[in-house]
């Protein structure tokens, strides 16, 4: 007959390794490795693009190669800064010319609009950032391009003809593909963003603050632009910036639209370039090691340029999040 | 008794003994009401036409078995009305794609518990501020690290090199999703877990997950679906194929195929015949994107229906 195991006995009973301190370390250590792939992948984006981009900056200077305005793959001449500028004027304004509308859709889906009709505008504005680049891009090239071109290019251009030649440097030549265009586009895709971090910004508020406002006897609006908003400022810039981050890196549409010039001066009207858009369209035909090496080059600088905004904005984030009133 | 009518309810019926600042402030209300309504039809309408353009552009031609059936070929097959279609670039993004999961999905959720189950490993805060800083970074920097690491050293474009590529881009996604729905799981249930004598990795696999995965699943597909619709980094990684691979390897050490890159290259090509496929490959990729996305938002019906 089997005698019954004690309670110390059962628990002093072997158990099987796994189970013992052996499972858990080899659990943390692959936990751990996982999360070190990550880490070991942001540090080896940096380096790679650097190592493989480093020969055109030996060759013309960190700062020449940022400065440089002549991008010449065939006479072997490299600058990034068209593309630099580019870059900057599509997301600047692309960025200025979502960022109130985005902001009205986020305030009437977060304050005004009934609750169905809130779900509604939330669903399709989530459903509209999930919209590949490249599904706008070809909306672009066959739709916008031709509507633009024939309604607002030509007719602006022969007016500026008869009426303003002195404007017609600025305009440049009407190409259909150009700064305007890339904008436009770029300001449709990233509305969808800005508005979804405003939106939660803004419900982030607590109630009480909408109250006491009310309780002032302030309309709906005054709630609005003396309780709440101020109260989101702070999340609603980060937001703000981290949506000019993805401007900053949209590549397809762009590099659909945007006509695809490397030389400086850009004019509205006329073709340019932007960081994204030259690797995306000379990175499969470049032949020579240096006209790849810099592409790669413009890469880097991409990659800081992102880096700086995405830390602002995480920054800004960690400071003035909700309740923050120091902006 | 028309000295004090309260200034409350709608303003119509007060308006005749308000005085004219408060009128004014009503105005301005309702204007801000009118101009927040016009923001919206600005925003979502032009998005939604786009939605439409490709729509009604596209399902001409994904209403056609050769569609699904047939490989690309060169120009001169659509030119000539032979049969013509993106079979093979379906079944490229399908491999591509799912790939991309098999190698993102167990990483992304390593990293994810790590952030969560380890809070004082001294590396967290490096870990969260890199992988935040890799979701930032656009697509196509991804792509070029793919294309150094991989393409390089293989000497061939290849599905495998996309598929990397992809998996870069839904890591930092899926890691950051999972650290946060694991951070909601309470502490308790990670403490009844303990009490009973099992030891954390259990905890963490049995208890923990389980109670997270529709959180987890929810941050999957979303990464899925971002992924899913890039084409810059594919563009240098699995470069593009018009024909069907001719062995099932082929797909994963040779040029392959996707939906995004072909889209980018019907779109820019001359003929007119295949800007109407890449209509329709946008259609294609459209409901991809939908259906992952209306995935999501079942998922998270379901957690509110059931689990809590």
């Amino acid at each position: 007959m089997q005698r019954a195991l004690t309670a110390a006995e059962l628990v002093r009973r072997p158990t099987h390794p796994i189970y013992r301190r052996f499972g858990d370390r080899v659990f943390q250590v692959i936990v751990v490795a996982l999360g070190l792939s990550i880490i070991a992948l942001a540090l080896l984006l940096a380096e790679v693009l650097f190592v493989d981009g480093l020969e055109p900056l030996r060759r013309f200077g960190f700062f020449g190669f940022l400065t440089g305005t002549t991008w010449d793959p065939v006479r072997g001449i490299h600058g990034t800064w068209p593309f630099i500028v580019g870059t900057l004027i599509t997301a600047v304004a692309s960025l200025a010319l979502s960022f109130l509308p985005a902001i009205g859709v986020a305030i009437f889906s977060a304050e005004y609009a009934p609750r169905w009709l809130a779900g509604i505008i939330d669903t399709i504005v989530d459903l509209l950032a999930a919209v590949p680049s490249v599904v706008v891009g070809i909306w672009g090239i066959f739709v916008l391009v031709p509507l633009m071109q024939n309604h607002v290019y030509l007719p602006v251009y022969f007016w500026a003809f008869e009426h303003a030649p002195q404007l017609l440097p600025i305009l440049g030549p009407p190409a259909g593909y150009n700064l305007v265009t890339a904008t436009i586009v770029l300001a449709l895709m990233i509305v969808p963003y800005t508005t979804a971090l405003a939106r939660d910004a803004i419900r982030l508020v607590p109630r009480s603050q909408r109250e006491a406002a009310r309780a002032l006897g302030a309309t709906r609006w005054e709630v609005m632009r003396m309780a709440v908003l101020p109260y989101a400022r702070g999340a609603i810039v980060a937001g703000a910036i981290l949506s000019f981050g993805r401007a900053i890196g949209e590549t397809m549409a762009v590099a659909m639209l945007v006509g695809n010039s490397n030389n400086l001066p850009f004019t509205f009207f006329g073709p340019a370039a932007t960081m994204p858009s030259v690797i995306v369209n000379e990175f499969r035909e470049a032949v020579e090691d240096l006209h790849l090496a810099s592409l790669m080059a413009v890469g880097f600088y991409l990659f800081l340029i992102s880096l700086t905004v995405n830390l602002i904005a995480a920054w800004l984030q960690r400071k003035l999040a909700v309740g923050g009133r120091a902006l | 008794m028309a000295v004090t009518a309260p200034v409350v309810g709608r303003p119509r019926r007060i308006a005749a003994v308000t005085p004219e600042n408060l009128r004014r402030r009503y105005r301005r209300d309702r204007i801000m009401i009118g101009l927040l309504v016009l923001a919206t039809a600005v925003v979502l309408i032009p998005l939604l036409i786009i939605v439409w353009y490709v729509v009604a552009n596209g399902i001409g031609a994904v209403l056609t078995s050769d569609f699904f059936t047939q490989d690309l070929g060169s120009p001169a097959r659509a030119l000539q009305g032979r049969p013509t279609g993106l079979g093979h670039t379906i079944l490229g993004t399908l491999v591509v794609d799912g790939l991309a999961l098999l190698i993102a999905v167990p990483i992304g959720i390593g990293a994810g518990i790590m952030l969560s189950e380890y809070p004082d490993h001294p590396l967290n805060p490096v870990l969260r501020v890199l992988n935040d800083t890799l979701n930032g970074m656009p697509a196509i920097l991804k792509g070029l690290l793919a294309f150094s690491l991989i393409v390089k050293p293989m000497g061939t474009f290849s599905g495998f090199a996309g598929a990397v590529a992809l998996a870069f881009v839904m890591l930092p996604i899926v890691a950051r999703a999972t650290e946060g729905v694991l951070r909601i799981i309470p502490w308790s249930i990670r403490e009844a877990g303990l009490a009973l004598g099992l030891p954390r990795w259990r905890v963490v696999l049995n208890t923990v997950l389980p109670a997270a995965r529709v959180g987890v699943v929810t941050g999957i597909l979303i990464a899925f679906a971002r992924a899913a619709g890039e084409a810059a980094p594919l563009l240098f990684t699995s470069f593009g194929n018009n024909f069907f691979s001719s062995t099932p390897l082929r797909y994963l050490v040779g040029p392959v195929d996707t939906l995004p890159a072909r889209l980018y290259s019907l779109a820019i090509s001359p003929y007119k015949e295949w800007h109407a496929m890449g209509w329709g490959a946008g259609v294609i990729l459209l409901l991809l994107v939908i259906v992952t996305f209306v995935g999501t938002r079942i998922v998270t019906r379901q957690r509110h229906a059931t689990d809590l």
